[in-house]
């Protein structure tokens, strides 16, 4: 089973898909619009099957990196084709490939116009994402992480809202000048290190001078991407134009890219600066934590609340992950994978009734427990788990994040967990305006509950969800050696330079 | 004077071939008369061309002089040699149909664009400042006749005459600056040149950097660089469609190639000298493409910008001076040509009723009228902004990857910047296709040439990173025989 180039496979797979889609379907006949829709379910759910076998045969034991690929590309730069998971990424490449099916199907009925261009769309946009968790290299890492602009880019603006264009071109350009610098940076590091292999650059020790400008440069990038405030503008933006689908990817996880990004690079290949910048990040992150918190309160837009929320709790992420304990660092991967899947559940959430009554203003809604009932348990869910109920996924992560930082500094951990209290007050508002309630407004009375398309669609999400919060083991386990390794070289490479260890196992 | 040795053709074949061909093309126009004569001249001249590509590859790249030195052949000038006569040769397949329609298809289109690209070719491997300039003239002499080719059109006459003013302009300075540094040096072979620099130890007059002064000014004017760019636009503009393709591609190639053959070789020694001036004008190309494209409505004009933000980026491969620039540089350029020829033969299929439109609005809603070429486009200007996985990225990538490694890390971060802001007018024409509602689709089918060109070209884009050896490794072979003489 090994043999197979089975990260190649996975990642290329949907490839295949949309080139069957373009090239075999014709025409904009609804039997055309069907048989898109079903060959683009098809081939995800293909993947989805494939990558299971990576969970199946990833060995825990090891920091390694696993189902390893490398060909030549431009040998004349050293520039290699190089695949490989490890603990990090492994289950990133597994949340990619078990959300875009999900999107598909839940785009089954929503999107009428361009179907054949829109499961094209998606299906070269979950290349990109699995690409990017699985690269080795920089440069692939870098083609597959700007290259998901296009179909993204695309995605808002022809299936969008009405301020679509605004929110495109916000989203596209705002992280394109992140990823730019990093590019340059990526340069400066090949030329210093004379390669872009990412496992030789992660035991490369780079100079203390350029560390510095090489992190700020990095920094610019994933903090876009995470994001972080105070450039998180173009989220709620891009959210709340975004079709629903596109919405649940945005969430699920592009913004994962950056927090990953952070854990690929700027903490193990640049240590010494990422010691330096503690501090910002923490204040970046409590500062994203309870000020977008507050912001989500005062919103009337659904997906803009759960937008804004989305930066709060990315900012656990990247709090977690700069705390540079095990606790902490585990937990923000925790906290990035039960995200993925709340925050793209709660989209979908509202995409059930956004596709009902074309409306995402909490004010149109009310009562709606009476006629959906199916509909109030299953958000309810996902509200918790957004809140952090212990059994939920959200739980495990926020908990752990905030174990670490009490380690590392005790008034940033009472910061954030002051952030817990808010994210339960908005949420818990949101739902009590939405689902509690009299049924007064007359064109919810006719609504009807969830169709079972849509719970196929939250069946697999509820299950994981919970699965996540009870039984944690299934998912850390994976990730124990490859953190500790992380830490452990951290710790050398900063001791390495003669600055005291800040961080602890 | 004593009877001179009768020179070694063999490095010259395909010159001496296209200058013969284009000879007798002008003697079987004149005599085939009637309407049958231009479709005849454009295809003898296409197949010239795609002979001249072919002897070029029939020989081996050794580096050779003849003509008592003043033309020299090597691997550098058959890469560019290649580019330019693939330029031309896709730029004259596209226009026969655009030339037919506005009923100026004449015999003599084809054998100027194949004159032009003889002048080109003399550039490109000129030795000597004598041959450059000749080589030049011949190139440019073509070029404006073409620009006012549709001469009942008044905009075509304007760019034209246009052209030609600032263009004679330019070759004065540039005629100007030779004399200087031959009267300063007593020699105009780029051999003997580099041998007075080299002995001069770093002690030149300033007399001779005012003649390089002068002959970047001729050379930038040839590339559309800033600050000597504003004939650009007017002259993107008012040429007939066909022509701006052309000119778009195949002359700058070739000055680029000129620019590097000039820079690297004699001045060499005094990189010192020209660096600064370049870093400017890629500095000030780069961020006036980048901002003044943004206000464009017409869709020429924005080319325009386009391209002299484009030359922006190749000169900063150029500014490294090294080997690794160069190369950069012609990486950039062979991209450059393929991205350019497609766009523009997607300009071409913007027709209403039989007549042409240039605005940008025209294409508003093209990806439900035509997807297939709203698809096409939208590729090209992705990867005209440079991103991933399209061609374009990867000139960019080489670009700053040899600036980086010389450690021009300010014009690297200009160089991306500007990129940002240039993505911005690219993605806006794609959201123009894509989001916007359409109005009135183009005129189908588009010619079975277009479609071809369109197809060919957007394969080389989207699969360059794919097989990207051809193009790199012909652009490092010809970039080190620049450098090590092989």
């Amino acid at each position: 089973m090994t043999e197979l180039p089975i990260l190649s496979l996975v990642t290329f797979l949907p490839l295949v898909g949309a080139a069957i889609i373009l090239l075999l379907i014709r025409g904009d006949s609804e039997i055309a619009a069907r048989n898109a829709r079903s060959t683009a379910l098809w081939t995800t759910i293909a993947t989805f099957v494939i990558s299971l076998f990576i969970w199946a045969n990833f060995d825990n034991g090891t920091a390694e990196f696993q189902f390893v690929e490398k060909a030549e590309w431009f040998p004349a730069l050293g520039i290699s084709y190089h695949m490989g998971v490890d603990g990090i990424s492994m289950f990133f490449v597994m949340l990619s490939t078990l959300l875009t099916p999900l999107c598909i199907l839940s785009a089954w009925e929503a999107i009428q116009k361009h179907v054949r261009e829109y499961m094209v769309a998606f299906l070269v946009l979950e290349t990109l994402m699995v690409g990017m968790f699985c690269a080795l290299d920089m440069v692939l890492f870098y083609i597959f992480f700007e290259g998901v602009l296009i179909p993204m880019f695309l995605i808002i603006g022809i299936w969008g809202g009405p301020r679509r264009v605004y929110s495109a071109f916000k989203f596209f350009l705002y992280t394109l000048f992140g990823s730019v610098l990093m590019l340059l940076a990526m340069f400066t590091m090949y030329f210093q290190a004379g390669t872009t292999d990412i496992p030789t650059l992660l035991t490369y020790g780079f100079p203390a001078g350029m560390q510095t400008w090489l992190w700020l440069a990095f920094f610019a990038s994933f903090a876009v991407k995470v994001p972080m405030w105070p450039v998180h503008t173009w989220l709620p933006d891009a959210h709340v134009e975004a079709p629903t689908a596109g919405s649940v990817i945005l969430a699920g996880v592009l913004l994962k890219m950056g927090g990953y990004g952070f854990l690929r690079f700027s903490i193990p290949m640049l240590p010494l600066a990422t010691v330096e910048f503690v501090p910002l990040v923490y204040t970046l992150s409590i500062v994203a934590i309870v000020y977008t918190s507050l912001v989500a309160l005062a919103q009337d837009d659904m997906k803009k609340l759960i937008a804004y929320s989305s930066v709060a709790h990315m900012g656990y992420v990247t709090l977690g992950s700069f705390t540079l304990t095990a606790h902490g660092i585990e937990g923000a991967i925790y906290q990035m994978l039960s995200h993925g899947v709340v925050s793209a559940a709660l989209f979908l959430i509202v995409g059930v009734v956004y596709d009902r009554i074309h409306s995402r203003e909490i004010a149109v809604y009310g009562g709606l427990a009476e006629k959906m009932p199916g509909y109030a348990v299953t958000f309810m869910v996902f509200m918790l788990a957004s809140v952090g109920l212990p059994g939920t996924g959200g739980f495990v992560g926020e908990f752990m994040v905030l174990l670490g930082a009490f380690q590392a500094d005790t008034i940033v951990a009472a910061l954030a967990a002051s952030g817990l209290i808010l994210g339960a007050t908005y949420m818990l508002y949101l739902y009590r305006r939405v689902i509690f309630g009299a049924l007064t407004k007359e064109n919810l009375k006719s609504i009807t509950d969830m169709s079972t398309r849509e719970w196929l669609v939250f069946a697999p999400l509820i299950l994981i969800t919970i699965w996540m919060g009870v039984y944690p083991s299934s998912f850390l386990d994976p990730m124990h050696v490859t953190v500790d390794n992380l830490i452990d070289q951290f710790n050398a490479a900063v001791a390495a330079a003669g600055n005291p260890a800040v961080a602890t196992r | 004077m004593t009877t001179a040795e009768f020179p070694n053709l063999i490095p010259a074949l395909p010159e001496v071939f296209i200058a013969c061909i284009a000879m007798a093309l002008l003697v079987l126009g004149v005599f085939q008369k009637g309407k049958g004569a231009a479709k005849t001249a454009t295809f003898l001249t296409v197949l010239t061309m795609a002979l001249a590509l072919l002897l070029l590859s029939a020989f081996s790249f050794e580096k050779v002089t003849t003509f008592s030195g003043m033309f020299i052949n090597d691997t550098f000038g058959a890469f560019t040699k290649a580019l330019v006569l693939l330029g031309s040769m896709l730029t004259l397949i596209m226009s026969y149909g655009y030339l037919k329609r506005v009923k100026a298809a004449k015999f003599e289109y084809p054998i100027l664009v194949l004159l032009a690209t003889l002048g080109m070719m003399m550039m490109i491997s000129a030795n000597n400042l004598l041959s450059l300039y000749v080589g030049l003239e011949l190139q440019s002499l073509s070029l404006y006749v073409l620009a006012a080719f549709q001469r009942d059109d008044l905009k075509s006459s304007e760019a034209g005459l246009k052209y030609f003013v600032l263009g004679a302009l330019a070759s004065g300075m540039l005629l100007y600056g030779s004399s200087m540094i031959y009267g300063f040096t007593g020699t105009t072979s780029f051999a003997g040149l580099a041998e007075v620099f080299h002995n001069s130890h770093g002690h030149i007059s300033t007399g001779v950097v005012v003649g390089i002064v002068f002959m970047l000014a001729g050379l930038a004017f040839k590339i559309s660089a800033v600050p000597f760019h504003m004939w650009t636009p007017d002259v993107y503009e008012g040429a007939p469609t066909p022509v701006t393709a052309f000119f778009a591609v195949a002359p700058k190639i070739a000055a680029v190639a000129l620019i590097i053959r000039v820079m690297t070789g004699p001045f060499g020694e005094l990189i010192g000298q020209w660096q600064q001036v370049i870093v400017f004008i890629s500095v000030a190309s780069m961020v006036l493409g980048a901002f003044a494209a943004i206000v464009q409505k017409n869709i020429k004009r924005l080319m325009a910008y386009s391209s002299i933000g484009h030359i922006g980026y190749a000169l900063i491969g150029i500014a490294v001076g090294n080997e690794a620039g160069v190369q950069a540089v012609l990486v950039y350029m062979a991209i450059y040509l393929f991205m350019n020829v497609g766009t523009f033969a997607c300009i071409l299929c913007m027709s209403r009723g039989g007549r042409m439109v240039e605005g940008i609005e025209d294409l508003a809603g093209l990806g439900k009228t035509n997807p297939g070429m709203a698809f096409v486009m939208a590729m090209f200007m992705f990867s005209m902004a440079g991103i991933p996985p399209l061609a374009g990225f990867f000139g960019k990538m080489y670009i700053f990857l040899a600036a980086i490694q010389a450690e021009f890390y300010t014009l690297a971060v200009i160089g991306v910047v500007s990129s940002v802001v240039g993505a911005f007018y690219y993605i806006r024409i794609i959201k123009i296709m894509y989001f916007d509602d359409a109005v009135d689709a183009f005129d189908r089918p588009i010619g079975r040439e277009l479609t071809a060109i369109l197809v060919a070209t957007s394969i080389v884009i989207l699969f360059f990173f794919v097989f990207p050896a051809p193009i790199v490794d012909g652009a490092s072979a010809a970039a080190a025989s620049l450098f090590t003489g092989g």
